[in-house]
């Protein structure tokens, strides 16, 4: 008797929480701007690794232009070229290229994998393949590098903390500390202006820095605990300095405070590719559900969440047509309702505008 | 004045004769048929003693500007103007765009991330440029404007470690990774079908905006099977012809990939076309070797026009490397009536053939 009292209850329970998921999982509007980029005849994209824009809304875009192309050395094979840096104005003019032609291009450019702009208007350009970050100030020119570029092709250092970028003493994925990365993915920093380093797709640590590049600690190792990653992809940092990371291998991200202490883990997002913190007295938390490389046409939703997690809504959806998404690699979210997304497999960035609907939460932020 | 009119149109007439030269219809020395080798016969197409078909080629036809280089002749297509792009294996893969006159205009793509090895190029019916990268496995469309407008399949990612080995065939293979496609065709309704190719050997169907349908083949000699699945091209009815290089066949299928037929007897179709218009015609190049592998040069080398239905109405084209002959065709378009563009692989060029088809080989009577 009880029990038959009890299951309607249930059901009704059920269908409730059924609801509120439906409603975590609203559509959030929006529009694309199309092919916004005005490029010159000559340069076209490759594969969109980052997207990133300043303080007066300039753009920076960095792409994996092609190459790299290979010398065939004494007892070694060299390698050159591969990715460039561009930037545009708010327009979506081009305004120029960072190096000139496929030798003039900075050391460090081979693989691209990301690019953020911090609050002084820096460049930092992440390449998977260098294992490199450097900083460079907004006319171009070098401030900061981290890591070191291998001298040749198939170069993995010795073992046991010796090497350029082997793995140290420590379990694997823990890396060598300081900033022997082996293919970074992402940076990001505090207000106070420390390094956060997200180390990558062979390590699978976070490595922290002070902001003048000096290594303060790491934090993580290959695995599916708390604390462990399993191909942290992207890294973002709120304005109290706990730090979030993309475990897209492990579908989750995971949370920690501004010394790498275990917080909490954001799951039922998917694969977290890509992820952003907007500015702004109420911070909003971006990510990524990227779709795979074996099909274009699965997942791809962009999910806006509170700081907590609680999922406000997801965006758009895998594809090749406009407002549809070709393996998101990088969101820059500096005005909340505005998002940039750097896509690899479409070749592309687009700029989102979200409609403010009646009853979001969402704010528009004074730039 | 009329007789003004008249005298000019006699000299352009003249012009028009002087540019172009009739060219012999058989090679210099032809091993005699009735002393052809075992291995000659085994590779003869059966349909070798076609009527041959006269033409003439327009000689010097492409003209490059200074410094710029074609390397291999790997695709070409033009678009509804006449303008013709080429698909190069050069220093750095490469696609050109021509007017209709053979002057060079642009590059397309110029340093493309998608330019890695050339297999071909195709225009499609909105004049959308489409590359087939074998180098990198995606075919790149690009709009008139050439600017990028979609990419199916995926360039690898970059090896951190150097060299990978390459990718084994498989059956089935995945829907959307390529492995060394070769060719790409439309039909009516904008479906596009990708021939993949080298290593797996499949005709792949994919929606308009590149959303897998269906495939069909495998590796083999049976029917709907491949071995070197090399060019494809698809008529106005949606059927869909697929090469097969290795075994000298091209297998037939309908809009929805089911086997319908095989041609065996003209050769390997190394490249596919088929003509605009009412009625359509088929033509494939049974191209000779990449070398003057004697034995094989001296039966391969020509074109073949055929009827949809197989028939074959005549043949044209000699191996070899002068102007007029053929050095190893590897792109082929019949989008003008009786005008046929050839790129070939040996000679790095691209050439200009008229065709004057007598009416039982389809000519205008």
């Amino acid at each position: 008797m009880r029990c038959s009292r009890l299951a309607p209850t249930l059901i009704f329970a059920g269908a409730l929480f059924a609801s509120l998921l439906s409603a975590q999982q609203k559509e959030i509007a929006f529009d694309s701007a199309g092919d916004f980029l005005k490029l010159p005849d000559d340069i076209h994209f490759g594969e969109v690794a980052g997207v990133a824009t300043t303080s007066t809304g300039n753009l920076w875009v960095y792409y994996r232009s092609g190459g790299p192309n290979a010398t065939i050395g004494a007892s070694r094979t060299y390698i050159n070229g591969g990715a460039r840096l561009l930037e545009f104005d708010r327009s979506g003019k081009f305004l120029r290229e960072i190096g000139s032609g496929p030798t003039g291009r900075p050391y460090s450019f081979l693989f691209a994998q990301g690019v953020r702009v911090d609050p002084g208007d820096n460049v930092w350009v992440v390449d998977r393949a260098s294992r490199m970050v450097v900083k460079f100030d907004r006319s171009g020119r070098v401030l900061l590098t981290l890591g070191r570029r291998p001298e040749a092709i198939g170069e993995v250092g010795s073992s046991a903390g010796s090497g350029v970028f082997g793995r140290g003493s420590g379990p694997p994925g823990s890396g060598v500390p300081g900033d022997n990365f082996n293919q970074p993915t992402d940076v990001a920093w505090d207000t106070a202006g420390n390094i956060f380093v997200s180390d990558g797709y062979t390590n699978a640590r976070v490595a922290k820095f002070d902001k003048n590049g000096k290594y303060i600690k790491s934090w993580g190792a290959t695995g599916t605990e708390p604390g462990q990653f399993n191909t942290p992809h992207s890294i973002a940092v709120d304005a109290q300095g706990n730090v979030y990371v993309a475990d897209m291998g492990n579908q989750r991200i995971q949370v920690f405070d501004n010394n790498g202490t275990f917080k909490s883990e954001i799951k039922n997002v998917g694969a977290p590719r890509a992820i952003c913190i907007s500015p702004g007295a109420h911070q909003y938390l971006y990510s990524s559900n990227s779709n795979p490389t074996e099909d274009p046409f699965l997942n791809g939703e962009i999910y806006k969440m509170e700081l907590d997690g609680t999922v406000l809504g997801r965006i758009g959806r895998a594809g090749k047509q406009f407002k549809e998404f070709g393996m998101v690699n990088e969101i820059d979210c500096r005005d909340p309702n505005t998002l940039y997304v750097a896509e690899l497999m479409n070749w592309r960035v687009q700029k989102l505008t979200l409609r403010n609907e009646a009853g979001s939460t969402a704010t528009r932020e004074p730039r | 004045m009329k007789t003004r009119r008249i005298s000019l149109v006699a000299t352009a007439l003249a012009l028009s004769a002087a540019v172009t030269t009739l060219v012999a219809q058989a090679p210099s020395a032809p091993t005699p048929p009735g002393q052809r080798t075992p291995a000659q016969l085994k590779l003869l197409p059966k349909a070798i003693d076609a009527p041959d078909i006269k033409y003439e080629v327009v000689r010097d036809f492409m003209k490059l500007p200074p410094n710029v280089y074609l390397g291999e002749g790997i695709g070409v297509a033009r678009n509804s103007k006449g303008n013709i792009y080429v698909n190069s294996c050069a220093q750095q893969t490469k696609t050109f765009e021509f007017d209709k006159n053979g002057n060079y205009l642009r590059e397309i793509g110029k340093e493309l991330y998608g330019h890695v090895f050339c297999h071909g190029v195709r225009v499609d019916a909105q004049d959308n440029i489409w590359v087939i990268d074998e180098g990198s496995n995606t075919i790149i469309k690009f709009n008139p404007a050439g600017r990028v407008t979609m990419v199916l399949g995926r360039r690898d990612e970059w090896p951190m470690g150097g060299m990978v080995a390459p990718l084994a065939a498989l059956d089935p293979a995945p829907p959307y990774i390529f492995n060394r496609p070769t060719d790409v065709g439309f039909d009516a309704a904008g479906n596009i079908f990708i021939a993949d190719g080298y290593v797996n050997s499949r005709i792949a169907k994919y929606d308009k905006n590149g959303r897998f349908i269906k495939q069909v083949g495998k590796r083999g000699s049976g029917p709907g099977e491949f071995t070197l699945l090399h060019a494809i091209a698809v008529d106005a009815q949606g059927n869909v012809y697929g090469g097969s290089r290795s075994d000298q066949r091209i297998v037939v299928f309908d809009n929805d990939l089911n086997y319908k037929t095989v041609y065996d007897h003209v050769g390997a179709p190394w490249s596919l076309c088929i003509t605009k218009g009412p009625h359509q015609y088929l033509y494939t190049s049974n191209s000779n070797p990449d070398n003057q592998n004697m034995p094989l040069h001296e039966v391969s080398g020509q074109v073949f026009k055929m009827e949809l239905d197989g028939k074959v109405l005549g043949k044209f084209g000699v191996p070899g490397k002068e102007q007029g002959q053929f050095s190893t065709v590897h792109g082929l378009d019949c989008s003008v009536d009786n005008e046929i563009l050839t790129t070939e692989i040996v000679e790095w060029r691209l050439q200009k053939f008229i065709l004057h088809p007598t009416a039982a080989q389809g000519g205008k009577s």
